[in-house]
């Protein structure tokens, strides 16, 4: 079971009170009229899916039911931050990028 | 006042008003002798329960709020008590206001009145949750085995209230006094909650006040 800082309320929450909702900072296109199928797709569709650093989107779902953002190692699982709608991440980095020992493979 | 329709939500014919724990007869049980009563239950039915939610930086709007209620907007998983009327925050912009039976009407009006034009909401939701109030030295030890919060009085002090999970739904928890605490039960949960509070009850005792 995982403690996960709620920013709203202020405590260290049991993980059970969560749910997660995706990844976060995705902006929706300005205007949605005038943009190609190319970028409402990608804003609509594609998300990101790391080996490493990820920055998330979750509710408080029991609690103060807010959303608020999340820096998670996905290899670890380890929640490194947690920060409101709105704020800037401190903690960044690259995926980590694997390279495959499957002979004859390239990377 | 902003242009929005107000209007008395609550029968005030001779309707007959039914608590979501009315079909538990709660005022049969209560003539009922217990030998040592580790918890006593009561419900607190048909209070009047409205969600505020404004911008807690506005001194103009929490201001208002403090002037009609004579009650300080609590921050974050505060719990303000003034007779029985009560404040509490639910999140940084929505607080839940419980005052006693047939005052919400006047209490929502007299806040429009004081907030002004302001981007405020008041939502009556009187019909959709009610109070139970747990008073008794056993008390603790239910809530401790209804969830994993810690309601250790160093992390739950009195005039705190937090939202969480609760046997396996969810409500708020409030600690109003030493040996008393308040779960805010949503309508269509308050069978299984009552369900659940009389096994989880049983080995110190309960009683029913009316
Ligand atoms: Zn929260």
């Amino acid at each position: 079971m995982l403690h996960i800082q709620c920013p709203h309320c202020g405590e260290l929450r049991s993980e059970e009170e969560f749910h997660a909702a995706g990844q976060a900072h995705i902006p929706r296109p300005l205007d949605p009229d005038n943009c190609t199928d190319a970028e409402w797709g990608d804003y609509m569709f594609f998300r990101d899916n790391p080996r490493g650093i990820h920055h998330e989107l979750w509710v408080h779902a029991t609690g103060c039911r807010r959303y608020f953002n999340v820096t998670r190692n996905t290899e670890t699982y380890e929640i490194l931050e947690t920060y409101k709608i709105g704020e800037q991440p401190q903690v960044n980095g690259k995926p980590v990028v694997v390279a495959k020992a499957i002979e004859g493979e390239t990377v | 006042m902003s242009n929005v329709n107000v209007y008395q939500q609550r029968p005030t014919s001779a309707a007959r008003a039914e608590s979501p724990l009315f079909h538990a007869e709660l005022d049969k049980l209560a003539g009922r002798s217990v030998g040592s009563a580790g918890v006593t239950l009561r419900e607190k039915k048909l209070r009047g329960h409205l969600v505020l939610r404004g911008e807690a930086s506005d001194t103009g709007f929490t201001g208002a709020v403090e002037s009609v209620l004579g009650l300080k907007l609590p921050v974050a998983l505060g719990l303000t008590v003034k007779g029985e009327t009560s404040l509490q925050w639910l999140g940084p912009d929505e607080w839940l206001l419980i005052v006693p039976q047939d005052e919400e009407y006047t209490a929502e009006l007299s806040l429009r009145e004081a907030i002004g034009d302001r981007h405020i909401s008041i939502v009556n939701v009187s019909g959709g949750q009610t109070l139970y109030e747990l008073t008794g030295p056993g008390v603790r030890s239910v809530l401790m085995k209804s969830t994993s919060y810690d309601v250790h009085p160093s992390n739950f002090p009195v005039g705190k209230a937090v939202g969480t999970v609760f046997a396996k739904s969810q409500l708020v928890i409030r600690h109003t006094g030493e040996e008393t605490w308040e779960l805010v039960v949503r309508r269509s949960f308050a069978d299984y909650i009552w369900l659940w509070l009389q096994d989880a009850s049983a080995e110190y005792g309960l009683a029913i006040a009316s």
